[in-house]
């Protein structure tokens, strides 16, 4: 089994936020995948999608499931995270206050997705972008 | 362990059930009380009753990866026509009341709703 999704995601645009997560859920959900493995990939998943809209200026979600693995691969074109351990941090955030608004921006995203991942590996190039890549087992 | 359907949670904080099941068989052991989602995604619990005040489409998305089946919106905010549908969607139970966050939770509090830590 080798199954590939791609997702656009609009940065600032939080109306359309959860959608590739939810689509995710639902594949996850006829694959007969565990609730609880469902459950870490698209609250994982979820988190990564919301850093676009809230961050970025645009992203692509490149989501691919096979036997025994779900593997993401979330590509931003966006300001970048200056110093990645940093923002790793409980707490820390440089979300606006149109972000916390929204419910977000406490900056525990990078931290829950790091706890709901088996594998999670950033990359950021500042004023380039950030890419998230996150592996879970199935 | 003590759970709590509902039909009552709905009565005790005199909440309009806008969607979903309110069957007495619709039982809820635990509750949170958020208005920030990433502390309500950081959550394991199932069976969980989310009380929030953030009434938004981002509220039901985070129900929906959380495994969230019962939204209370509290100090009178109104879920949109766009917020029932995809809970809906989801068989995501929504209920609305004009109590504060406080009221509301010391209410389900007091009756035996537990809480998540």
């Amino acid at each position: 089994m080798n199954l590939e999704y791609t997702f656009k995601v609009e940065g600032g645009n939080f109306s359309k936020a959860g959608v590739a997560s939810s689509d995710v859920k639902k594949v996850l959900k006829k694959l007969n995948v565990g609730p609880k493995t469902i459950r870490r990939i698209v609250v994982s998943l979820y988190e990564a999608e919301i850093n676009i809209i809230a961050h970025a200026y645009r992203g692509e979600i490149l989501v691919k499931i096979s036997e025994n693995k779900v593997e993401t691969t979330l590509k931003d074109s966006g300001p970048g995270i200056e110093d990645i351990n940093k923002a790793m941090e409980e707490g820390y955030s440089t979300a606006s206050p149109e972000v916390r608004e929204m419910g977000f921006g406490a900056g525990m995203g990078l931290s829950n997705m790091n706890k709901n991942t088996d594998k999670l590996e950033i990359t950021s190039e500042v004023g380039v972008g950030t890419t998230v890549k996150l592996m879970n087992w199935i | 362990m003590a759970s709590i359907s509902i039909g009552t949670i709905a009565e005790l904080t005199s909440a309009k059930v806008v969607c979903g099941n309110k069957g007495k068989s619709c039982l809820v052991e635990k509750a949170f009380s958020s208005d920030l989602m990433s502390d309500v995604l950081r959550l394991e619990s199932e069976n969980l009753l989310l009380i929030t005040g953030l009434a938004n489409l981002q509220a039901v998305r985070t129900a929906e990866m959380a495994d969230i089946s019962y939204i209370l919106f509290v100090r009178g905010k109104q879920a949109t026509p766009e917020m029932v549908a995809l809970a809906k969607e989801n068989g995501i139970t929504i209920l609305e009341t004009g109590y504060s966050l406080y009221k509301t939770s010391g209410i389900l509090y007091s009756a035996g709703l537990k809480p998540v830590f």
